[in-house]
């Protein structure tokens, strides 16, 4: 079964931060690691190329190997997070390293749309909350997908659009396969019409 | 009924169930296009539910990025890069086979790129909803049909349903006016809208070309435009089909024939934007201000007119890019020293594209140090062009000539550049380590590489150019 049938309701975790914008999805994941048939393992080459020294060492200046980035499941990132290739790879990398939730100001469409399906969060928040979030590295976030809320340590709260029926499937462990092939009927009728209006 | 755009036509036509409220549209998708990178894990899928690809017909695969662009040995042995990349193959090679997808594969004379093969054997037609598991996808949006990048698990949605959960975009429409100069192509034309929208600029819009400069393009010129949508953040780019587009289309293999040609030329005739259909957001490019363009950066939206000096850093995350490539802020990228020269990939590996190399090519040879590959999008490229001797012309000039398939674009089948050299690309990602760990790339038109070639460092084409040489 995807992940997605897993339920997810919380994400408590203290934060990594990654400040650079326009993070695209051959930094999280090298193309020459996509020749894996499988879904799972990516995690210990996500960033490889720069988490990595050139001896194959944690490279100390990439801030998730830095001691307060360590073992945090919530990843803020700079703005427009995940652009560039469509490969689904990127979130079953993130995923597999330990990221449970991602947040920054934009996040692309594609590796968005991917990530929710794979039970990662994605969250886009405000600018200015964004900036604060990004200045905070390593506090403690409580993400509720119920209500579309983010905890902070002193008790303050940042809301986020999440779409319902991402939330719904999120909530419930509802996979989206299963709620396409209930339109069995209505695909059916569509492909009837089409073939006889040709 | 209200004035439509090209987009919202497409969008309607395709409605098998509406979006609520709580709930996304269920979208119809005409043709699905399939390649080894992404589509594992989803044949998995359907065997985990047991499922089968419910349109096979409306299934089209092919093998492109794992696969070498040297030559099989003697003993008909590929140089694979890796044995996960045989074996990525050799899966999809399986999986067609159980699921009865039609397959461009090793014996095919069809096989090529997804985005240059897909078009050329006709099964890319105005008025389709088109995806593949591939961000490039885009690219054929320049019939006049929607056509976007998914992930692994909704290429399994579409094998399983042939439909996807989706909610509408936004619309944006691009109107470019004028002409382009000469020596001034649709990549430096679409890496100056990059440039110019930013690299974020389309996100969450599905953009439509349009205007004049637009309408002048040849398909294949349409399609390299289309096809970096997606580098500034757009899903999808279209631009109307015309005569242009129909007399690219008519006779080739998957179109249809006869009255049901012309039944189809009707049809696709009533898709444009109707006169007052309004946009979301609009933009005016004046193409006859554009320049021979190239990248500077890490991202393709850090574009540069060639002569124009590179810009300052405007915070520490751009200074580091410029780090990155070694480039001064205040200083043209012209004239930079050049290691590399790569012409193909989805974007600029069509037959015109090889032609415009091949006429700078022509009796010069490649700089000393410079290592050149030219890589034909498809082995119907690959035909025309050694039909027309383009093959000898570069190869005289020291150039290597290569099998189709992705290969430097995006490096994961052993075509890759080595760390800290400067490679001269005609593909769509300049993006840190994208062309090999280290690399650095600038992006650029098949004009532009091929004179960088001969110059060894960047070079305006237009000093190579002489009078006959069209764009």
């Amino acid at each position: 079964m995807s992940p997605t049938s897993r339920p997810l309701a919380y994400v408590h975790s203290c934060t990594a931060v990654l400040r650079n914008e326009n993070i695209d999805t051959d930094r999280i994941i090298p193309a020459r690691f996509l020749t894996t048939t499988e879904r799972t393992g990516l995690g210990k080459h996500c960033f490889e190329d720069w988490r990595y020294a050139a001896d194959g060492s944690d490279n100390p200046a990439f801030p998730l190997n830095q001691a307060n980035a360590r073992g945090c499941a919530i990843l803020v990132a700079g703005h427009n997070f995940g652009c560039g290739s469509s490969r689904e790879h990127a979130p079953w990398a993130l995923l597999d390293y330990g990221i449970q939730a991602v947040i920054s100001s934009e996040i692309a469409d594609i590796f968005r749309g991917n990530s929710l399906k794979n039970g990662l969060l994605a969250i886009v928040v405000s600018a200015a909350e964004h900036r604060w979030l990004l200045d905070n590295p390593g506090i403690e976030l409580r993400i509720d997908i119920a209500d579309g809320s983010i905890r902070l340590p002193d008790g303050g709260t940042i809301r986020f659009d999440l779409d319902a029926f991402s939330r719904h499937c999120l909530l419930n462990g509802v996979d989206q396969m299963g709620f396409l092939l209930q339109h069995e009927a209505a695909i059916a009728t569509f492909e009837n019409r089409m073939e006889e209006a040709a | 009924m209200s004035a439509r755009t090209l987009f919202d036509k497409l969008w309607d036509s395709h409605q098998v169930a509406p979006e609520t409220e709580s709930t996304p549209g269920v979208l119809y998708i005409d043709l699905h296009l399939v390649h080894e990178v992404t589509s594992p894990q989803a044949f998995d899928e359907l065997r985990l539910r047991n499922l089968q690809v419910r349109r096979p017909d409306r299934t089209l695969a092919t093998l492109d990025h794992s696969t070498p662009t040297l030559p099989a040995n003697a003993s008909g042995v590929r140089p694979y890069y890796t044995k996960e990349a045989e074996a990525q193959v050799a899966k999809l090679e399986s999986n067609v086979r159980e699921f009865g997808v039609d397959l461009m594969g090793w014996d095919s004379p069809q096989r090529g790129i997804v985005h240059v093969a897909g078009p050329e054997v006709g099964a890319t037609q105005p008025g389709m909803t088109i995806v593949c598991g591939d961000s490039h996808t885009a690219t054929h949006g320049a019939f006049g049909a929607l056509a976007f990048g998914i992930g692994t698990t909704e290429v399994g949605h579409v094998l399983a349903t042939q439909c996807l959960l989706q909610r509408k975009p936004k619309s944006f429409a691009i109107h470019v006016d004028g002409a382009l100069q000469r020596g001034v192509t649709a990549k430096d034309l679409i890496l100056h809208i990059i440039g110019t929208i930013g690299i974020g600029g389309g996100t969450g819009y599905v953009l439509e070309y349009k205007g004049d400069a637009i309408r002048a393009l040849s398909m294949e010129e349409r399609m390299t435009v289309c096809n970096m949508s997606i580098e500034a953040g757009a899903r999808a780019g279209l631009i109307a089909p015309d005569e242009t587009t129909f007399a690219w289309l008519e006779g080739r293999e998957r179109v249809p024939k006869g009255d049901a040609w012309d039944r189809a030329v009707a049809a696709w005739r009533t898709l444009p934007s109707d006169t007052g259909a309004t946009y979301d957001r609009e933009v005016r490019i004046d193409a006859s201000t554009i320049q021979p363009s190239v990248t500077y950066g890490t991202h393709p939206g850090m574009v540069v007119a060639i002569h124009a000096n590179v810009p300052p850093a405007a915070d520490a995350v751009e200074q580091r890019a410029l780090d990155y490539m070694q480039v001064v802020a205040g200083k043209p990228i012209a004239g930079a020293a050049v290691d590399v020269v790569f012409i193909g990939s989805c974007t600029n590996g069509r037959l015109s594209d090889l032609r415009a190399a091949a006429e700078i090519m022509r009796g010069r040879t490649v700089a000393a140090g410079v290592r050149m590959l030219v890589v034909p999008g498809s082995e119907q490229v690959r035909r025309d062009a050694e039909r027309e001797g383009l093959h000898e012309i570069f190869r005289a000039a020291g150039a290597e000539w290569r099998e189709p398939g992705c290969s430097m674009c995006i490096a994961m089948n052993g075509d890759l550049a080595q760390p800290g050299q400067l490679v001269v690309a005609t593909s769509n990602r300049n993006f840190e380590g994208r062309q090999g760990k280290g690399a650095r790339t600038v992006l650029a038109s098949p004009l532009v590489a091929a004179a960088s070639a001969i110059a060894g460092r960047v070079a305006d084409p237009r000093e190579y150019m002489t009078q006959e040489v069209a764009a």
